[in-house]
């Protein structure tokens, strides 16, 4: 009895480590699943921000996949994204924006430098349309599908490997 | 330079770690060689310089984030020239490869602290436990070198860093992590010390007094790291509760439960000689606990609301370091503790018989924790999402964490190897009418509800009347340092549990969606909200909220909850505004506004939440002043000693 007792945290520990090594190995889905996907696009209407481009009216964004890009001329990696974004607008993809807390002039400067890829650009000066999506950080793209409902949301800047992946979605979101 | 200094400095001390294990391995094996007292000071002295090179390296970093120096890598990602300068300081160790670093210093430094001071121990034991823990040392220092090196350049030079983690831009965070570490890595002390005595079969009474103030230190810089990061959690993620059951808390909470029940079974054997074997599994497991939970906040492996550095490779480096010497050490204790001859025995009813009830509780606790934090690895491989939250570990602890209090309170009314029961009943009688009084009143004036919170106060009373009986009837001079510790720590649980209790039992929460000029009422308070305003701190610009309170017919106060929102990396952080009064605590968190000019808010009246942490923060305080105690009854012996 003793003999077995004095071997079994050995062997308890062999088993967990067995278990953390096979979840190691085989990771499990770490996505993170926005409790907004499948869900109908919340009710925005946000005012243009710069004169000739429209704003966002949540009501208009159907009939066609799209992609709605929650972005800040003061944020790093919307630059990084930028050249991606372009590559999709010219795939044929309407991108739509929203701008968060920020003024028409650092925006106009921000798509004068690294091109404009925008349909539209919601004004969003308190970040509460951007609460409402449930998006936690700039940038973030949403693919709205042809109904009006958050189809797949990709947190953080697009890269180069994205680009594919973002095309599949809008297709599948048809 | 500072950086290749830096680099330079770790890898000598790598090399003195090198050396510091063939040396022990010469020191422990060579008994009768009459070099072996040459040995041991090379020894003692490898030690201290390999920690004093571990420091300087780390103190190197500091300055690199100090002079904000954006051509290192990791200064660029977790540092920003505008910084105030506690945040830069502390942007050295609130990254992986940072906190990595401190975790090979502290490591280090508590070798050359064993080296230093360590006097009692055989020299074979301490030779074998410098060894041991220049072993661990090594692992981690290529950990550092192969797969996390700090001092990485970045060329060409960032113009400007990107910031810190909002979150962990507070005082209290900036200081959380390298509490816990002087907890977690002040326990491989007692693991070498346990290896080394495996190696020697030395284990008795004067092993245990060697080993009893590092256990104690580890134990107490725990305490405070888990009160700390729990009121930190509290107010700084403004969602109102004190403890999540989230992995990385568990992961703090682990080692400590193991280490509890350490300091209570370290105790019977340095003052009795008895559980010998249960000692040494112990000091592994506790150490086991602390490398298993740097394992699962490293390797990603679980979801929690505050892994970091998510990252397979060095998850698989942790898991193979946790393998070599969890594992090893487990096996030698396997092959070994067959040959350590069994202690002294003792009846059932007895301190002892109470430490060991204490001991095994606590074990009960440690295993429910373990697999709760576990499970969803288990269930995963099974092909399951899941994650376990408070209502299991809620319902599954509970019903022990009130037996530990009994246990807890009867305990110190015990004495040592033989007691009988009429005494115990005897002894015990004011501390039982008084948890049963407490247990009347709050039962009638709740009407029955909440009944296991509305018991776990009046256990709380109870143990409160119990931790103080032993300095009851004595000679207040003349009781020792350590018994203060004991009463003042046991009192600090009861305070702290009290405070649970009464938080889980007695809150009330409210969550409201008003205009300007609207008002909301909580318990007994009528908040009104004044305004929302902007405002901008250095690094940050915020939705303000000015909230006035009214408390019956008292004086109005008021009360300031934010959004804030950081640039860089941009994010959003909720900051609760709390007010403290004598019985409880006002928390108020303000929410998304809508488009018809409603604000959110959250509010709850907490009633005695604070006696949480001020429990934690006396069960530290016990913790140290028995430090005290116990080192200066050290000195006291040794000089006695030296006379005689």
């Amino acid at each position: 009895m003793r003999r077995v007792l004095i071997w079994a945290p050995l062997v308890l520990f062999a088993a967990v480590f067995g278990l953390v090594a096979s979840g190691l190995i085989k990771p499990g889905d770490r996505t993170i699943h926005s409790a907004m996907v499948g869900k109908p696009l919340p009710v925005l209407a946000l005012p243009a921000l710069l004169p000739g481009k429209p704003g966002i009216a949540s009501a208009e964004l159907k009939g066609k996949p799209r992609l709605l890009n929650v972005f800040a001329s003061w944020c790093i990696p919307c630059i990084a994204e930028a050249p991606q974004l372009m590559k999709l607008k010219q795939a044929g993809v309407e991108i739509d924006a929203i701008a968060i807390r920020d003024t028409p002039a650092a925006v106009q400067a921000f798509l004068a430098r690294n091109g404009d890829p925008y349909a539209r650009i919601g004004d969003d000066k308190a970040s509460r349309a951007q609460l409402a999506l449930g998006s936690s950080g700039v940038p973030e793209t949403f693919v709205i599908d042809a109904a009006g409902r958050i189809a797949y949301q990709h947190i953080g800047d697009v890269r180069e490997d994205d680009v594919p992946l973002l095309l599949a979605e809008l297709e599948k979101a048809k | 330079m500072i950086a290749e200094a830096g680099l330079a400095a770790l890898w000598l001390a790598a090399a003195f770690a090198l050396v510091q294990l063939m040396l022990a391995w010469g020191a422990a094996k060579q008994g009768e060689n009459p070099n072996v007292g040459l040995m041991m000071t090379a020894l003692r002295r490898t030690a201290l310089v390999q920690g004093l090179l571990a420091l300087l390296s780390f103190a190197l970093l500091i300055a690199l984030f100090v002079r904000s120096d954006m051509s290192v890598v990791l200064v660029a990602t977790n540092s920003h020239s505008l910084k105030p300068l506690i945040y830069k300081v502390a942007g050295a160790w609130g990254n992986h490869e940072g906190s990595m670093l401190l975790w090979v210093t502290v490591l280090a430094t508590a070798g050359a602290g064993v080296a230093a001071f360590e006097r009692r121990l055989a020299s074979a034991t301490l030779a074998a436990t410098l060894g041991a823990q220049a072993a661990i040392g090594l692992g981690f220092y290529a950990f550092l070198a192969f797969a996390s090196n700090p001092f990485v350049r970045l060329d060409p030079p960032a113009p400007d860093g990107q910031g810190l983690n909002p979150l962990l831009q507070d005082p209290g965070l900036a200081f959380h992590p390298p509490t816990l570490y002087l907890g977690y890595v002040g326990l491989s002390v007692a693991f070498s010390f346990a290896v080394g005595a495996l190696l020697t079969r030395d284990v008795g009474p004067a092993f245990a007094k060697a080993m009893r103030p590092w256990v104690l230190g580890a134990w107490i810089f725990l305490t405070i790291g888990i009160t700390a990061g729990s009121y930190w959690a509290y107010y700084e993620l403004g969602w109102g509760g004190w403890w999540f059951w989230d992995p990385v808390e568990n992961a703090s909470l682990m080692p400590w439960l193991a280490a509890t029940a350490l300091l209570h079974s370290v105790t019977v054997l340095a003052t009795r000689d008895g559980l010998r074997a249960w000692t040494l599994m112990l000091a592994l497991v506790a150490f086991a606990m602390s490398m298993l939970g740097t394992f699962l906040v490293r390797s990603g492996i679980l979801v929690s609301v505050h892994a970091f550095a998510v990252d397979p490779t060095r998850g698989t480096f942790i898991l193979a370091l946790l393998g070599i010497y969890i594992g090893g050490a487990l096996a030698l204790f396997g092959a070994r503790v067959g040959t350590i001859t069994q202690g002294s025995t003792f009846q059932l009813v007895s301190r002892e018989g109470a430490l060991v009830l204490n001991n095994l509780l606590l074990s009960v606790i440690l295993g429910v924790v373990f697999i709760g934090t576990l499970y969803p690895l288990a269930a995963q491989a099974a092909g399951v999402q899941l994650s376990i939250g408070a209502p299991f570990f809620n319902k599954a602890l509970v019903p022990v964490a009130l037996a530990l209090m009994i246990a807890t309170a009867a305990g110190p009314l015990l004495r040592w190897r033989r007691d009988n029961m009429n005494a115990l009943a005897k002894r015990a009688l004011v501390p039982t009418a008084a948890a049963g009084v407490a247990f009347a009143l709050l039962f009638a004036l709740t009407g029955g509800a909440h009944f296991v919170s509305v018991l776990g106060i009046a256990l709380a009373i109870g143990l409160g009347v119990a931790s103080v009986a032993p300095v009851a009837r004595r000679n207040l001079r003349r009781t020792p340092l350590h018994v203060w510790g004991m009463v003042i720590a046991h009192l600090g649980v009861a305070v702290s549990i009290a405070g649970m209790a009464a938080d889980s039992a007695f809150k009330t929460e409210r969550l409201a969606a008003i205009q300007v000029g609207q008002n909301v009422t909580v318990g007994p308070f009528r908040v009104t909200l004044a305004d929302v305003r902007p405002t901008v701190g250095p690094n940050w610009s915020a939705l303000e909220a000015r909230l006035q309170v009214r408390r019956g017919d008292g004086a109005m106060f008021e009360l300031f909850p934010q959004q804030r929102f950081f640039s860089t990396p941009p994010t959003n952080t909720n900051e609760a505004a709390i007010t403290t009064l004598l019985d409880g605590q006002l928390y108020t968190v303000l929410g998304q506004g809508d488009d018809k000019g409603r604000w959110q808010l959250r509010l709850w009246w907490k009633p005695f939440v604070t006696l949480i942490w001020l429990g934690g923060g006396l069960i530290a305080l016990g913790g140290l002043i028995a430090l005290i105690g116990r080192v200066r009854r050290e000195r006291r012996v040794a000089e006695a000693e030296s006379w005689a």
